[in-house]
């Protein structure tokens, strides 16, 4: 069926009127054309939406301790509790599909005091207590330096990693950061990194104004022990944190002696609730684009289904020849169905390539210019999204070529012959 | 080669039908050359379609070469069509878009032979009716006589058993015409059975017989003796 005869017979006969062939094509190539657009745009709003969420692991949920609310083995309710270094442990061993358990302590916060000092200038930032797998969580770039590593923690070496804007304060233009010591609530550390963090949520100012220091150095030099603050938690890919949630809290809870239905012990952010959120957002979205390209497409499509019956109709006559010398109809319902299969193949390739140029454009007028503030980012399509639709495209091709097909062949080989 | 007893054939035209053959009993042996005459609406062309297989009779029986040709599926018909019978047309009927190499193997094509097998064979026929430098030409780009010649060259490029020829000189002028018959008589001299459908009486005293048709009766049968084309080139 695929022989060299019957794509030569394919191409001459979409050659023999090449203006009629192109104007065909034309109507599929524009509809496929915006079908890729549309997912395209659709795509880069996704991105550019979701750069909001700085690039942070999204499969992720924050938790920290608030008061029991409900009496529990003797204990009243209303008690305080903290989250112990050894909950970390619990945790990741009990609940074997999370990725990354951080446990985190803070100095600052909203409207803090001014809490570092470097000689006459001070600041009030939040101060991090971290291991190194947080900036996988909430990632940032590097700078200058490096980050936190493990001989930091093992060592309890009092280093300090600050942001951008921590750096813009205390110290002048130019100066040399790495190696110079600041004073964190009287405690100097010296600074080994600087970060900028992704983002462009509302708090992004603030995202560049922190400072980060080993967990271990944190919690000695500020008096917390082996008390915990908060936790960040990730799950691992395939698995999401909305559905092991319940069981972290669970080992929460047995370790810190509170009653199985409070709800209110432990508090958490589910980040990949709000991220699904969002994501329904842009399925809809999606869902949209492929209405409406498919939609345009269509009315392509119907322009190849009216061509190819103008075209049975004007070979009424080569039709008939063909059946007098042999032709059987499934070779010239073949012929007429491949022509269609054919042409829309082409068209749709060259709206798919046109398509891609007009995207490899914004792409690159795009990449001028500083996108971290856009709502709009990096537009593109994946194979995914062209093999779908080449399919759309093979398929509505047969359509398109069926009834032409069967046009051609109703026919009786004596009166086609008879058709001038 | 051919046996057709009783052959009644009648078109419906809205209320009315038309009664076109009207009991037609007509054999050809292997090896003649026989021409059948009529004016206009003697049912001489539908004689022609029902033997070719492109229409099939009301009544009575049509055999081939002993092969019953009755109630055939499309398919059939076809495979029949493309191995016992050649067809030439008074319009050519060339496909416009293939040079003449490629109109000649087209029967080939649907015999589903090998291309280079295909194009050697069309080639030699090309050869045959002397066209054979003029093989990559598109039909336009031949005179009247030489596209009926390389139509002649299709419908013997499958080796039919039978040449059925539909006014083959209808659109030629005279010289033209003879040069044709001429190579039909040659065709017809190697033994292959042909028939002939016309209106011009020279042209029909080129063949061997003359079955003379009138309202879809045989009115007339005769033998003749035969004058070869080349006499009046």
């Amino acid at each position: 069926m695929f022989s060299r005869d019957r794509w030569s017979e394919i191409i001459e006969a979409l050659t023999s009127n090449w203006f009629r062939t192109v104007l065909t094509a034309f109507g599929v190539m524009w509809g496929i054309f915006i079908l890729v657009i549309l997912l395209a745009a659709g795509k880069g709003l996704e991105n550019g939406v979701k750069q909001g969420f700085g690039g942070m692991a999204t499969n992720s949920m924050f938790m920290w301790t608030q008061t029991v609310s409900k009496p529990y083995k003797g204990m009243p309710k209303g008690r305080r509790y903290s989250f112990e270094i050894e909950d970390v442990d619990a945790i990741k061993r009990q609940v074997p599909e999370l990725m990354i358990v951080s446990p985190r302590n803070q100095l600052g916060g909203f409207r803090g005091t001014n809490n570092v000092v470097r000689g006459l200038n001070t600041g009030a930032y939040n101060v991090y207590g971290d291991y190194p797998e947080i900036i996988q969580q909430e990632p940032m770039d590097i700078t200058s330096g490096r980050f936190i590593n493990y001989s930091d923690i093992e060592q309890k070496r009092k280093v300090a990693i600050i942001g951008d804007g921590v750096r813009s304060e205390l110290y002048d233009k130019g100066e040399e950061v790495l190696g110079t010591y600041i004073k964190i609530n009287g405690v100097n550390f010296m600074v080994i990194g600087t970060y900028k963090k992704k983002g462009n949520n509302g708090d992004a100012e603030e995202m560049q104004k922190q400072i980060f220091v080993p967990f271990t150095s944190f919690s000695q030099a500020f008096n917390r022990g082996n008390k915990v603050g908060w936790m960040a938690l990730t799950a691992r890919d395939g698995s999401s944190i909305t559905n092991v949630k319940n069981d972290i809290m669970d080992v929460v809870k047995s370790r810190h002696s509170i009653h199985p239905d409070d709800d209110r012990a432990v508090g958490h952010f589910d980040l990949f609730k709000e991220y699904s959120k969002v994501n329904g957002l842009f399925i809809a979205l999606k869902a949209v684009a492929y209405f409406v390209g498919v939609l345009v497409l269509l009315s392509g499509i119907i322009g190849i289904s009216n061509i190819m019956l103008i075209v049975v109709k004007e070979r009424t006559n080569e039709i008939g020849v063909r059946r007098a010398l042999g032709a059987t109809p499934w070779s010239i319902r073949g012929q007429i169905l491949m022509e269609s299969v054919f042409l829309t193949i082409i068209s749709g390739m060259a709206g798919i390539i046109l398509a891609t140029g007009v995207i490899w454009l914004v792409n690159f007028q795009l990449s001028q210019m500083d996108t971290s503030e856009m709502m709009f980012l990096n537009p593109s399509v994946n194979l995914g999204v062209v093999l779908i639709a080449l399919s759309i495209l093979i398929i509505s091709g047969i359509l398109a070529g069926l009834i032409p097909a069967q046009q051609a062949i109703k026919i009786k080989p004596v009166d086609a012959l008879r058709t001038e | 080669m051919i046996e057709i007893s009783n052959l009644h054939k009648s078109y419906r035209m809205g209320a009315n039908s038309l009664h076109v053959l009207k009991g037609i009993n007509f054999n050809v042996e292997e090896g003649e050359l026989v021409s059948i005459m009529g004016s206009s609406g003697s049912g001489k062309s539908t004689l022609l379609n029902i033997l070719g297989m492109l229409d099939e009779a009301d009544e009575g029986s049509y055999h081939l070469d002993g092969v019953p040709i009755k109630n055939l599926s499309e398919k059939q018909a076809a495979k029949y069509r493309n191995k016992f019978l050649g067809f030439i047309f008074q319009s050519f009927n060339l496909i416009g878009y293939k040079s003449a190499l490629d109109n000649v193997a087209l029967p080939l094509y649907y015999q589903g032979m090998a291309r280079s097998e295909r194009i050697d064979r069309a080639m030699s026929y090309l050869e045959k009716v002397g066209l054979a430098q003029w093989a990559s030409h598109l039909p336009n780009e031949l005179s009247g006589g030489q596209k009926q010649r390389v139509a002649i060259a299709r419908a013997l490029a499958s080796d039919p058993k039978v040449l059925l020829a539909d006014e083959p000189t209808g659109a030629l002028d005279t010289k033209t015409s003879y040069e044709v018959m001429d190579l039909i008589q040659e065709i017809n001299d190697e033994g292959r059975t042909i028939l002939v459908v016309t209106h011009e009486h020279d042209i029909a005293q080129m063949t061997k017989r003359i079955v003379n048709l009138k309202d879809g009766l045989i009115i007339e049968d005769t033998l003749v003796s035969q004058v070869r084309a080349l006499s009046h080139v």
